[in-house]
């Protein structure tokens, strides 16, 4: 910041700093509280879903957090499409982008964006435009982690 | 009954976080998705994230945090049975009914619905 200030005259200093002073403050705190009960909601819903699988499909509490996953998935896709996830997350924040709807809601939304770019390229290509890097990042930290606990195994000899 | 409330409560708090890493940490979406996913996996190679799903039910396994831990479930599932190569051949083991689905019902998505402006 300060080496770019050099450059400027005193006037656009002063402006800069009178335009940051009218900048509106972000609301932190009404936006988490939008976060925390629009997040909770989805969660309570896919706790919902996964005692309904527990109770009728005869999952156990460890199988049934697949088929919970992919249902929610479904329902964030078929709303992407409609338009009403983006409505929904332009309120509630990271509380539709952290639960994994929203990130089914960003390879569907980007699938359906590039469609007019093509089934291949637009598509095929485009889709994990912003999930890609989630997966990315998961793979390559699980990878070293479970490295990290193969090495102490291997040298504790347990 | 307890489960159902808090899986809303760890859920909304994860999900706080989230929106705090974007409103404080000034983090982009995909570097606030990044980030937690990463200290899911963090978590449960510590062993601290299991006994939070069995807490928390779905308000630890619906946000991301749970794809990072789910990941290395797998590979560490995969690398007790068949050693080292277990880690790769095993990451996507748990996790496959995620990506799947999401692959999946994404292309049907962009079949059926059309680009809005």
């Amino acid at each position: 910041m300060a080496k770019k200030n050099k450059k400027l005259t005193a006037t656009q200093i002063e402006y800069q700093a009178f335009a940051k002073k009218m900048e509106p403050p972000r609301p932190v705190l009404k936006n988490c509280i939008r976060a925390f009960w629009v997040g909770g909601l989805i969660c309570l819903l896919g706790q919902f879903i996964q005692t309904f699988f527990i109770h009728f499909f005869h999952f156990d509490e460890k199988t049934a957090g697949d088929p919970t996953v992919a249902v929610l998935i479904f329902i964030s896709v078929l709303l992407t499409g409609f338009g009403v996830y983006d409505k929904l997350g332009q309120f509630g924040g990271a509380g539709t982008a952290v639960p994994v709807t929203g990130f089914a809601n960003s390879i569907a939304s980007a699938a359906i964006e590039h469609k007019s770019e093509g089934y291949v390229l637009g598509v095929g290509g485009k889709m994990f435009k912003l999930a890609g890097s989630v997966i990315v990042f998961g793979v390559v930290a699980a990878f070293f982690i479970a490295l990290i606990k193969w090495l102490f195994t291997a040298l504790g000899g347990s | 009954m307890s489960i159902f409330i808090w899986a809303f409560i760890v859920g909304g708090i994860i999900c706080v976080i989230g929106q705090l890493l974007m409103d404080v940490g000034k983090l982009t979406p995909a570097h606030t998705m990044s980030t937690l996913v990463v200290t899911g996996a963090i978590l449960d190679g510590l062993g601290w994230y299991e006994p939070l799903i069995k807490w928390a039910g779905a308000g630890a396994t619906v946000p991301i945090t749970s794809f990072g831990n789910a990941l290395v479930h797998g590979a560490m599932a995969e690398m007790q049975s068949d050693g080292i190569i277990g880690i790769i051949t095993g990451i996507f083991e748990v996790t496959s009914a995620g990506i799947s689905a999401a692959i999946i019902f994404g292309f049907l998505g962009a079949l059926v619905f059309k680009p809005r402006g």
